[in-house]
């Protein structure tokens, strides 16, 4: 494993690690991150023409903003390690390598969809990639995970599940109850915070008594740390530790990832949005951009423009067949709508 | 078929024990569960079977719920109905539905435990009856065995079900005691109810423990002669509307017994499917006897009125009947 030097993110109440240096992300890791982060930039922006034409029902919650923190945590998952989600669900099956176009036929309601139109925005589960549910009911995913660590203990494989959750949910007692399961049991669980700074329109400075969500760790003896959200190498470096204690049987960990939604909580409803200031948005627009921050680390660490041009292109076309395929897919029988209830129907439909 | 003579209690533990000598993927998860493993009564179990948890109902059933979604099969011990509220966040958002939100990319193959208490002097937050409230949820499966063998024939059956499954007991029901069948493959399948006795004169369809009023509430009308029939429904979801409605259309009067609280309940759900599908067959306005809508005194004096029993049944009978 490649190591650097330097520590650029705080550790908290104990270490996850003892080594000082973590680990990075290798050449192959950094294209295919940067081409993940890129296509949940690019799957987010191609939503607001689909909604205005009127093909997208609902209200869409974007994740644009918070790439790094996805992509990083996901780099350091294997494919048959579970994630939970939240209803800002779309970046995180994109981050853990799912296919776009499902994804996107999910959003129009089609019957391609991920979840056969039944889903939607704030529930883009993706199985095939290890997502075992996206919760729009804030938190709800965090003990899904907790059962995900449970059973690859009971079944005795080094699978690990980590959790994303919010800086909303960090005020659910489901999380507090979960990290001390994990923790009396060492349960291989990654417990990962997307703290973006608002519950919906909430600022997390309002409604936490002490700000850093990572510190709440110690009460269960579970080691927590604070990342810089924005930058892929170091969420990475984080979550792979975690990921390593995990597996070595150690047990949970809490990550926080300080990270900024670019959007607004929702696009396609109502939100009014004199909760932050505009110049609040226009610096993190400007100076903390993970896609810019990334791209610049990248060719730092000696990739071409030439080799980014051309992610950057494959992306830009497997969005665009994305769309293609979701508007082009058919529409879901509404004979279909007792499918999928239950795995063994007795006596269904009533 | 060789029998052992169990009671409802043991029935329980009976199937426990057999699902997880039968499949490694079957754990229990709840609190106060070490003892089954201390005690021997579930044999000597590999500690990563049993999850004896910490009072956190939401957070170990949501775990039992996410276990379930890749690849165990938990049984969770809720030990008192009235808990499972605190639970009811992950059993109704997540267990129940996350199959379907997904479009089917996954199961969910947990079971729910939970007992019942009424005249022990248990107030009203350990005497709840939830049952109805779950029959409103779809993607759920609901049953409430009232004898032994139906106890272990349907919770190996919901043990063995990819769907998540509420199983409803009473306690009164635990002392109970008859022959059951020591086949491990013994199942009595989900979504069939029992008619416990043939009768002609009006069908008395029973809810949960009831059936140890509406027996000998049939007893007692037969010295009348009058002749009941007593159906079990056994399981609430699914419900098994063609039995209930094959008994009505016979006898062409219905009472239906319930212990839980009157509005929008089992009874109430029964009354209505036999309005709705088998109107035209009956002789007298449907009759359910339930428990008022108030909360469950502590005192005896005032508890003991409350629920049905024999007497009652055998009252709403007469009153169906002329």
């Amino acid at each position: 494993m490649m190591r650097r030097s330097g520590v650029k993110y705080r550790l908290l109440e104990s270490q996850i690690v003892t080594d000082d240096q973590p680990m990075t992300l290798r050449a192959d890791q950094r294209r295919e991150a940067y081409r993940r982060m890129l296509s949940i930039r690019g799957f987010e922006l191609a939503l607001p023409r689909r909604i205005a034409a009127g093909e997208i029902p609902g209200a869409v919650h974007s994740s644009v903003g918070q790439e790094a923190a996805l992509v990083g945590a996901c780099m350091a998952l294997r494919d048959d390690d579970s994630i939970t989600g939240t209803h800002r669900s779309h970046g995180h099956p994109i981050a853990k390598g799912a296919r776009l176009a499902p994804l996107m036929a999910e959003l129009m309601g089609r019957a391609t969809g991920v979840c056969k139109g039944r889903g939607g925005s704030m529930h883009l589960a993706d199985r095939s990639v290890g997502i075992i549910g996206e919760s729009a009911i804030v938190g709800g995913g965090i003990p899904l995970a907790t059962g995900a660590g449970l059973s690859a203990l009971v079944r005795g494989t080094d699978q690990v599940s980590l959790s994303f959750f919010g800086d909303g949910a960090a005020n659910q007692g489901v999380l507090y109850e979960c990290l001390n399961l994990a923790a009396i049991w060492k349960l291989p669980v990654i417990f990962f915070c997307e703290n973006n700074g608002y519950a919906a329109t909430t600022p997390a400075s309002t409604t936490h008594a002490q700000p850093d969500i990572a510190k709440r760790a110690g009460g269960f003896g579970v080691p927590g740390v604070i990342v810089d959200g924005q930058a892929l190498d170091e969420v990475y470096g984080v979550t792979s530790a975690a990921v390593e204690r995990a597996r070595r049987g150690e047990g949970p960990s809490l990550i926080e990832a300080k990270t900024y939604r670019f959007d607004e909580h929702a696009i396609g409803v109502f939100i009014p949005s004199h909760y932050r200031e505009a110049d609040e948005v226009e610096r993190y627009r400007r100076e903390r951009d993970p896609l810019v921050l990334c791209r610049a680390w990248l060719l730092e660490a000696g990739h071409s423009e030439t080799e980014l041009g051309e992610i950057e292109s494959a992306v830009e076309r497997t969005v665009a067949e994305a769309v293609e395929f979701a508007r082009k897919s058919p529409h879901p029988d509404p004979a279909s709508v007792w499918d999928y209830l239950y795995s063994n129907p007795i006596g269904y439909p009533a | 078929m060789a029998t052992t003579e169990l009671t409802y209690l043991n029935a329980i533990l009976e199937a426990e024990k057999e699902e997880m000598e039968r499949d490694s993927s079957v754990i229990l998860v709840g609190e106060d569960i070490a003892l089954y493993s201390a005690s021997g009564v579930l044999g000597k179990l590999d500690p990563r079977r049993t999850w004896n948890a910490p009072i956190s109902e939401l957070g170990f059933s949501g775990m039992a719920i996410g276990a379930a979604i890749t690849g165990l099969r938990p049984i969770v011990d809720l030990t008192i109905a009235s808990f499972v509220y605190l639970a009811c966040d992950q059993i109704i958002n997540q267990a129940a539905k996350i199959r379907f939100m997904t479009g089917g990319q996954v199961r969910v193959p947990v079971v729910f435990r939970m007992s019942m208490w009424h005249n022990g002097a248990n107030a009203a937050q350990h005497s709840d009856r939830p049952y109805p409230m779950f029959m409103n949820v779809p993607g759920l499966k609901v049953i409430a065995p009232a004898t032994p063998s139906d106890m272990k024939g349907m919770l190996k059956s919901a043990i063995r079900d990819d769907d998540p499954v509420l199983v409803f007991e009473d306690n009164d029901l635990w002392g109970k005691k008859e022959a059951v069948s020591t086949d491990p493959d013994f199942l009595v399948p989900l979504g069939k109810a029992a008619v416990r006795r043939e009768g002609s004169d009006v069908t008395i369809v029973s809810v949960a423990g009831c059936l140890l009023h509406a027996l000998p509430a049939a007893e007692q009308l037969a010295k009348e002669g009058i002749s009941a029939e007593v159906v079990d429904v056994r399981s609430l979801v699914p419900l098994d509307r063609a039995t209930i409605l094959a008994s009505v259309a016979k006898t062409r009067r219905l009472v239906v017994v319930d212990y839980a609280h009157r509005t929008a309940g089992a009874a109430a759900e029964i009354a209505a499917t036999v309005a709705e599908e088998g109107f035209e067959t009956l002789r007298a306005p449907i009759l359910r006897v339930t428990t008022p809508d108030v909360q469950i005194p502590f005192s005896p004096k005032l508890e003991r009125p409350l629920y049905p029993n024999r007497d009652k049944i055998v009252a709403a009978v007469h009153k169906v009947l002329h």
